[in-house]
């Protein structure tokens, strides 16, 4: 089948989409966009955490038919949309997600550790939450981050000044194995610290 | 924006015995060893744009997918395979018969694994056969039409049925250098300790405790699946794009069953999500590479979750028999211990494990004499392997039960009387190798113990119980009835690097070259990023002794020597220990190109002891007397080296005696826990370790890596256990809705105060820290729920049923 | 497989009718795991996301009519006056992101025991409205909806529109036992609610016998013993002797199995110690309520 939604503010059109496929396939397998992780594929892990509409929801277990002319935002979409929030409350806009499928190989071998000098989070276009998790610590392997990134942005959005037992709630459906979740709470009050003294 | 508090890193200690390291080189130069820089692919990582093993993509990619046996122990009598061949987009169906090459097996140390089930499978979830087609679901349709004829066989699942005069051997024909020194050959490995004489001592005990443990089967949980992708090459090779943690110890596995030379085997790493020992055998590689040459297309391959639990090892479920002595002032007098390790179908790193269990056996103590046997079973129970502490954790959650009760029955305060009887530097282990660095087993203690104490009913509030903060959560099962707290301690020492004799090296290529006007450095080393920050340090290590701000790390392969495995808390130490060397000997030949070239302007080149600080050649007394892009103008220095540490010898098979180990690793925590005592229900209020990292090469890595281990250590306590039916040896709760681990909410403040004291055997002092977190952990939890509960409580992990009597 | 997407509820009865084996998928919480993992390959997969009706509720004088596919994550914020031991159930449905999908609806689908909605719904009295094409819509009493280990009274052609849940009179309570801080299916479940109105009590209790079951000789126990002593008019506290009784006739309302998750020893002896516990905030709760319009009186 086809199916025909928004994925950060681009269109797309995804074909010969098999039935049971979930949407967490087809933004990784599909539409290039491979951020969204597939750790359980049973709602258990929350590393594919996508917003569907506004809500975050685990794209593993959204059938990609139910889809069709919805907005989602991945993880790749974060930054702009973070971006395009803090321009105007409530805007949700278009961003310019990868058009290729996949990480290619070229990609894949290209692959460097980026970032000259010591501190290799400046200058880059992060949404605050996405800055506080690598400067608090809060990425090791990071296979768990896309999902936590997105479930903590909306929190943020949500609820500006959370509590640490606040935080814990709405971050209960995404595990991490690295980390033992301190750097991660370091992180989220980071991030809202930073918010909170630019408003 | 400005920049708010990041919370403090840690507690810097003072140093008791020993001293930190002092560093000369490269100590002005920003962003070197000892701060906090951050992760050179955290940007990566936050953007979704890091490839990890199961992103990868190449246009006309086939799937791959392995069938696999739905019993644990039987005759395969025959498969048909004609209907899945008949799907259409298959592309090919393999079974055994169709390997390629005379080897047909792969092992770490033992090669008894075969690459697919051949006459007979041993364990439930084995491979049997495997399939290649244009989606993953025809590919699944199909590997589900393949008909597999099985004669079920009497399933092997303890010492007992392992060890019966007429049990079926799991490997009839045992070739491997174990066989000779184990009584059965269902047994891979046996490793005695005997030093002084237990017998004798355990006269002179006043007291004597006795315990019967049981450990159960811990699961790795990486969240990132199983995964990669095998692309076929013209050469008639193959290049493998792969999540690991040893790239060249799975080459060495994967070529010969290709029928390859293993420089037709190119392997790069893949982004890895997580690892904890569960990537350090194979999974998926070959049967990737045998689908893509067959096919001559790309295969990836990605496991789901329920088949993550059947396609790694799992830490080894453990039977521990202890006896402790001690004099009525507390001292130890002996130790006598049997541990029963389960290893399930094949081998993998059951002797290692074996090995430590045994060697750690009566942990961070002093105790002069033991006797002490560890052994590791084959039976048709899942394969069982390396994990995070592997041996030295199961080991210290018995021992460290015994040194409560032991302590109650002196009649001493617990910590006190570990501390009493708390190893240090010059202790002599049961292996008879004396301990040669720092070990300030007694301090750890004294620190974690001097730490202020959680408050008490944090979940009362204004607006009554706060249920996220009592046991049983969100919930809802209490608002404060049945809530006891508790607290409990324990230490652990594991050992660092691989032990016992094995050739421990890794492999540093460093260069260094003007680019874009600025001096560059660039580290290539095989070694598997899997989290732990090994990219960060390496930059930092670069730095330091380059005195270059700019560090490229190339990405891991095997076009350079090989690195180790990112196992046994060693890479920070071998592999670092590496590139370290790499970098100074680059740092000799670009001095040696500088006093070619300036020599003859100041005299210091020749008298002086150099350094290169911030881009410059500089004098020890801080006179710049060059530009390192003058001295290099184009000029590009490159060095590839192997390092080793120390070497280590194998443990005599009978006495146990040898200078096993190259070093150790030592933490200790405190645990806080409230109990829900009518319902059972855990909530860990908190988790405080001390732990000696030797040099903190980068304090925010070390902390999260303490954090982590520690939170694997709760999982072990209190939630986290592969079930197999001990009837059909089935895994009984392949799937994150049954095989739990702690979420956000399950996991407590972790506190961390880390001592340097430098172990001058070491690059930098440091010590390998990975594990030791998640030793003492477990114990110090269980610890806290029996100071809560009052119960015994041999069995980790521990459910509700245990704390209410309805197990 | 075929995805058929019906833009309307009559759409979706006409389609369910033509074809009976269709799996319904709102939240896809329980059905696309599934299919994740190969356990379930239906040849039609029903979409209801794009009845828009099945996402809304309406709070009536007597009763809430809760569509379908109202997420947990709405029943907790909007309707904990109402609905609160529903509200309280949904609060420990698995995770947030599985609270802004899954719906009652599929509870009810699925009809698990370990569903976390069924012993709220026991306790606070629900009837499901379920609807064919052919027969048009009728209302199936919540006591005998749950016919069997994941089996319930809808006939194949049927889809569920809708609960309508009593609105609550008196403090309702629920507990859910599980290994975990969060994120974790019920090792047992246990609903209460006080009906001040006809001073009875009714309880539920999820994943301790096949089917999610009320604790009915426990709470005519209850009913009876809080007639007799006047409680409800004196708002006594509640004499331990029987609270324990309750506890014991709960427990004893269980017929649980020894599985992964827990022995059956330990499910009757947790549902004996939640019922004790719902009991007591409840109760607490009630008496609180009355002190407080007494003193404003």
């Amino acid at each position: 089948m086809r199916v025909n939604f928004t994925v950060n503010g681009r269109p797309q059109e995804a074909d010969d989409v098999w039935e049971g496929e979930s949407l967490l396939y087809v933004l990784r397998e599909r539409l290039g966009l491979p951020g969204s992780k597939n750790a359980c594929e049973q709602g258990e892990c929350g590393s594919c955490t996508v917003r569907l509409d506004g809500v975050p929801v685990c794209s593993c277990l959204v059938a990609a038919g139910q889809v069709e002319g919805r907005e989602v935002v991945t993880v790749e979409g974060l930054a702009d949309f973070a971006r395009q929030r803090a321009r105007s409350e409530g805007t949700r806009g278009s961003s310019g997600g990868p058009g290729a499928s996949g990480t290619s190989l070229d990609e894949a071998r290209a692959w460097q550790a980026r970032g000259a000098g010591p501190h290799t989070g400046e200058g880059a276009e992060l949404s605050p939450v996405q800055q506080a998790f690598i400067d608090a610590g809060a990425v090791q392997c990071g296979f768990c981050t896309p999902g936590l990134l997105v479930a903590a942005d909306e929190m943020l959005e949500r609820n500006p000044s959370p509590s640490d037992a606040d935080i814990r709630e709405a971050l209960s459906g995404n595990l991490c194995r690295c980390t033992g979740y301190e750097k991660i709470m370091d992180a989220v009050r980071l991030a809202a610290a930073r918010q909170s003294e630019e408003v | 924006m400005s920049s708010p508090k990041l919370p403090p890193a840690f507690a810097q200690g003072g140093a008791p015995t020993g001293a930190p390291t002092r560093i000369t080189q490269g100590s002005k130069t920003k962003g070197g060893i000892g701060e906090s820089t951050l992760r050179p692919d955290g940007i990566l990582k936050v953007t979704g744009e890091f490839a990890y093993s199961s992103d990868m993509w190449h246009e006309d990619m086939l799937w791959g997918q392995i069938l696999r046996s739905t019993v644990a122990h039987a005759e395969i009598l025959s498969i048909d395979t004609a209907e899945a061949l008949a799907t259409p987009g298959v592309y090919a169906v393999m079974t055994y018969d169709d390997l390629p090459a005379e080897v047909k097996h792969y092992g770490l140390e033992i090669q008894d694994t075969p690459v697919l089930a051949h006459g007979r499978v041993r364990h439930h979830g084995e491979p049997v056969a495997i399939v290649a087609a244009d989606h993953p679901e025809t590919a699944r349709r199909a590997a589900a039409k393949i008909k597999v004829e099985y004669r079920e066989l009497p399933v092997i699942t303890d010492e007992a049925s392992a060890t019966a005069p007429d049990a079926i051997l799991l490997h009839e024909g045992r070739t491997d250098h174990h066989v000779g020194h184990v009584p059965h050959p269902n047994i891979v490995h046996r490793q005695p300790i005997v030093r002084g004489d237990a017998e004798q001592a355990a006269a002179r005990a006043d007291f004597v405790v006795k315990g019967e443990y049981h450990f159960g089967m811990q699961d790795q949980a990486f969240l990132g699946p199983e995964s990669g992708l095998a692309v076929p090459e013209e050469d008639g090779g193959v290049h493998l794009y792969i999540a690991t943690q040893w790239l060249h110890s799975d080459l060495r596995q994967i070529a010969p069953v290709l029928g390859l030379p293993e420089d037709k085997v190119r392997m790069t790493l893949a982004g890895v999500g997580g690892a904890f020992g569960g990537r350090e055998d194979l999974s998926m590689q070959i049967h990737a590479c045998l689908l893509a040459l067959r096919t001559g297309k790309p295969v990836k391959i990605v496991y789901n979750r329920f088949e993550s639990f059947f396609g790694h090892v799992h830490r080894h479920p453990a039977k521990l028999y202890y006896e402790h002595g001690a004099t009525k002032d507390g001292k130890l007098t002996h130790v006598k211990c049997r541990i029963v390790l389960d290893g399930g179908a094949y081998a993998s790193a059951s002797p290692a494990v074996v090995g430590n269990a045994a060697s750690l056996g009566v942990g961070p103590y002093v105790v002069d004499d033991v006797d002490i046997e560890a052994v590791a079973l084959y039976t048709n129970n899942p394969p069982c392997g390396a994990m995070r502490g592997f041996g030295a954790v199961q080991a210290c959650f018995a021992y460290e039960a015994q040194m409560d009760r032991l302590a109650d029955a002196v009649g001493m305060d617990r910590v006190e009387f570990r501390q009493l009887n708390a190893m240090s530097q010059g202790t002599v282990m049961p292996t008879g190798q004396p301990v040669d660095s720092p070990a300030p087993v007694a301090e750890l203690l004294r620190r974690v113990k001097a730490m202020p104490m959680p408050p008490e009913r944090q979940w009362e509030s204004s607006e009554g119980a706060d249920v996220r903060q009592l046991p049983g959560g969100l919930s809802n099962t209490t608002h404060g009835e049945g809530v006891v707290r508790g607290v409990g301690y324990a230490v652990g020492i594991k050992n660092v690097g691989f032990s016992e004799g094995f050739d421990d090296y890794s492999t540093a290529r460093v260069r260094v070259e003007v680019v874009a006007g600025e001096p560059v450095a660039t580290v290539h080393t095989a070694m598997a990023e899997v989290g732990q920050g090994g990219v960060t340090v390496h930059a930092q290590i670069a730095r330091t002794e380059l005195g270059v701000a700019r560090v490229t790390i190339h990405p891991a392969d095997t076009q350079v020597g090989s690195a180790g495995s990112t196992s046994a808390s060693r890479q920070t130490y071998v592999t670092g220990g590496a590139v370290k060397n790499a970098c100074e000997l680059v740092r000799e030949k670009v001095l040696d190109i500088g006093r070619r070239r300036f020599g003859s302007y100041h005299p210091a080149w020749a008298s002086a002891e150099l350094l290169l600080e911030g881009g410059k050649v500089v004098t020890d007394g801080g006179e710049v007397l060059a530009d390192l892009v003058d001295v290099l103008e184009d000029e590009a220095v490159e060095v590839e080296r192997e390092w080793r540490h120390r070497p280590t010898e194998p443990f005599d098979l009978r006495t146990g005696q040898g200078n096993g180990h190259v070093q150790y690793s030592f933490a200790a925590h405190r645990a806080v826990v409230e109990v829900d005592t009518e319902l059972g229900l855990v909530k860990v209020i908190e988790l405080a370790c001390a732990q000696d990292v030797g040099k903190a090469l980068n304090p925010l890595s070390v902390v999260g890596q303490i954090q982590g281990g520690t939170t694997q250590g709760l999982g072990i306590a209190v939630m986290e256990e592969i079930v197999v039916d001990p009837v059909t040896a089935k895994v009984r709760n392949p799937s994150f809705t049954d095989y739990l681990i702690p979420t956000i909410l399950d996991t407590p403040v972790i506190p961390v105060d880390v001592l340097e004291l430098a172990d001058d055997h070491a690059p930098y002092g440091l010590r390998g820290i990975g594990e030791a977190p998640t030793l003492s952990s477990t114990p110090a939890v269980l610890a806290a729920i029996r100071n809560a509960t009052g119960l015994e409580l041999n069995r980790t992990p521990v459910r509700p049923e245990h704390l209410t009597g309805t197990a | 497989m075929d995805f058929l997407r019906p833009a309307s509820w009559e759409e979706a009865l006409a389609a369910k009718a033509e074809h009976p084996t269709a799996v319904p998928i709102a939240g896809g919480t329980d059905v696309m795991v599934e299919i994740n993992f190969d356990h379930r390959r239906p040849e039609y997969l029903l979409d209801l996301n794009r009845v828009g009706e099945l996402h809304e509720w309406e709070a009536g004088e007597d009763s809430v009519r809760l569509g379908a596919s109202v997420p947990y994550a709405k029943i907790m914020e909007h309707l904990r006056a109402e609905l609160p031991g529903l509200a309280l159930a949904s609060h420990t449905v698995a995770s947030p992101q599985i609270r802004n999908r899954g719906g009652v609806g599929g509870n009810l689908g699925t009809a698990s025991p370990a569903g976390d909605a069924h012993p709220a719904l026991l306790a606070a009295g629900a009837e499901v409205e379920a609807e064919s094409a052919a027969r048009g819509a009728r209302r199936i009493p919540i006591d005998d909806f749950y016919t069997g280990v994941k089996r319930n009274a809808l006939a194949p052609d049927e889809l569920i529109r809708a609960v309508h849940v009593k609105k609550a009179d008196g403090p309702q309570q629920y507990s859910k036992v599980g290994t975990r801080n969060a994120m974790v299916i019920a090792v047992c479940a246990f609903g209460l609610a006080l009906h001040p109105e006809t001073r009875t009590v009714r309880t539920g209790i999820g994943s301790a016998a096949p089917t999610p079951v009320r604790a009915r000789a426990a709470e005519e126990f209850l009913n009876a013993a809080l007639q007799e002593g006047g409680f409800w008019d004196n708002g006594k506290v509640i004499t331990p002797s029987v609270a324990k009784q309750f506890a014991q006739l709960c427990s004893a309302a269980c017929n649980p199995i020894d599985d992964v998750r827990g022995t059956a020893g330990y499910r009757r002896h947790a549902v004996g110690v939640m019922a004790r516990r719902t009991l007591t905030w409840t109760w607490e709760s009630y008496r609180g309520a009355r002190n407080a319009s007494k003193g404003a009186a």
